[in-house]
């Protein structure tokens, strides 16, 4: 295992004069969510990025947007989920200008399979697509690492999400309203971010709809507490 | 397929088999820890302690050899622990740890406190961390302190906490336990409360599943509780 061999040789040899945290990768090592609700959709990540041990961005936006109405989540490598999103941007932009009218956001969910599998080789990627369009309303799709595709109600993503899958599951139920869904939302990445190293910082919550796109951001002292420890 | 499994995998073709019902979960254990193929926990509440887990034993994630263990191993009349972790080491612990135990009780002419037996599996655990692969989680109840839960690490730590849990499938339910556990719950709820762990982390953990032993201990003695599979609570399954 080439990580435990490296660790086992810096004990022999001086250390290199540039700390750990240089000779990383820039990890989103993060939590992400996606939440379906009638009308919309609701998104949400953490706010933490890391080199190592060292946080690189402790305010990053991982929530980015695709198109007017349609946003991904980013988890994984950060230079490999920004290369993936700008192609698809560009790709999704071309396509609906070609159809004059807005995309889908099943179509936004495709391309990026399309990139995810074809060079699941290369790539270190998890991505949520979320969004909201008139055919379909608001729909949540997951891209995991490896190149699947599959619609979801509620998806949760990250190193992150690990820890919130039994919470997901006991808390989520179906037909909830928009504001039900950013406190659902907001909880669960809360948890995550006290369990999990590399999740963090603020939480950015977004709602996609019909009507737009509604920013919000949870301050780190704002966030719920649960340590009963 | 990291490269932590991908190593299990080149042991496990050139014959090296890890002999233990509890397998080692092909996780990227470098990071998360090794941890076996189960799911632990232990809750205080008003009046006791309420150790439990899942009952599945499997070999490499891929075979259940067998559904209806029982992990939840009695090292004297009111304290109980289960384990994480390679079975024959924790096999061997447990065993030391009963009779080191019982004699300490029959010289001290009265139960043992259960930070004693607490201490005895650290003990044991810590002088022999090199070769050893095995972390316990310790409840009971005693005259002195009442209800408690300890937990000992793999390396030997040991820490008392009102709640803890432990094994593979445990990742998947701290947010779920940290969102819900209240301090001084009635035992109803606590039991619920360890139900319902236990059903979300087998929900999602292949490695764990079967039946959920639960055991309940109070200053009256101990009530083991079998919930069965199609009894465990259901969740929004999609």
């Amino acid at each position: 295992m080439a990580a435990v061999s490296l660790v086992r040789c810096e004990r022999g040899f001086a250390r290199d004069a540039a700390p750990d945290w240089m000779r990383q990768e820039l990890r989103t090592g993060t939590t992400i969510m996606a939440v379906e609700f009638d009308g919309g959709v609701v998104i949400g990540a953490d706010s933490r990025t890391t080199t190592g041990a060292y946080i690189a961005n402790r305010v990053t936006d991982k929530l980015t947007p695709i198109h007017e109405r349609i946003f991904c989540c980013r988890s994984g490598s950060a230079a490999d989920t920004q290369a993936i999103s700008d192609a698809v941007t560009y790709q999704l932009g071309f396509h609906s200008i070609e159809l004059d009218e807005p995309p889908l956001v099943q179509t936004a969910a495709n391309l990026f399979r399309e990139m995810c599998y074809r060079y699941r080789e290369e790539l270190m990627a998890g991505i949520i697509v979320a969004g909201w369009d008139k055919r379909r309303g608001g729909q949540v799709y997951t891209v995991p690492v490896g190149g699947m595709l599959t619609r979801q109600p509620v998806s949760v993503g990250g190193s992150g999400s690990s820890y919130i899958y039994g919470y997901v599951d006991s808390n989520y139920r179906a037909h909830m309203s928009k504001e039900e869904c950013l406190q659902f939302t907001a909880q669960a990445l809360s948890l995550a971010m006290e369990r999990d190293g590399s999740s963090g910082g603020v939480v950015r919550l977004a709602v996609i709809s019909e009507h737009g796109v509604e920013r919000r951001v949870v301050a780190g002292n704002q966030l719920p507490s649960f340590s009963a420890i | 397929m990291n490269e932590a499994t991908q190593y299990n995998l080149k042991l496990e073709r050139l014959g090296y088999h890890q002999f233990r019902t509890m397998e080692r979960h092909p996780t990227n254990y470098l990071c998360k820890g090794v941890s076996t193929g189960t799911t632990i926990l232990a809750v205080k509440f008003n009046g006791g302690v309420i150790i439990g887990s899942d009952s599945r034993a499997s070999v490499g994630g891929s075979y259940v050899s067998s559904k209806v263990i029982n992990k939840l191993i009695q090292i004297h009349d009111k304290i109980f622990c289960c384990i994480a972790g390679s079975l024959a080491d924790a096999q061997a612990v447990t065993k030391m740890a009963k009779f080191q135990l019982s004699f300490h009780s029959i010289q001290m002419d009265s139960p043992p406190l259960v930070k004693a037996a607490a201490s005895v599996l650290k003990e044991l655990c810590y002088s022999n961390r090199e070769d050893l692969e095995a972390g316990f989680i310790t409840a009971g109840w005693d005259k002195k302190r009442g209800p408690q839960v300890y937990t000992v690490s793999m390396g030997g730590m040991l820490l008392s906490q009102p709640f803890t849990i432990g094994g593979s499938g445990s990742t998947y339910i701290y947010g779920y336990v940290d969102a819900k556990y209240k301090p001084d719950m009635s035992r109803e709820e606590c039991l619920q409360f360890a139900t319902n762990a236990l059903a979300l982390a087998i929900g999602r953990d292949n490695v764990s599943g079967g039946v959920a032993h639960l055991v309940v201990i109070t200053e009256g003695g101990v009530e083991h509780v079998v919930v069965p599979g199609e009894k465990l609570p259901k969740f929004h399954d999609e």
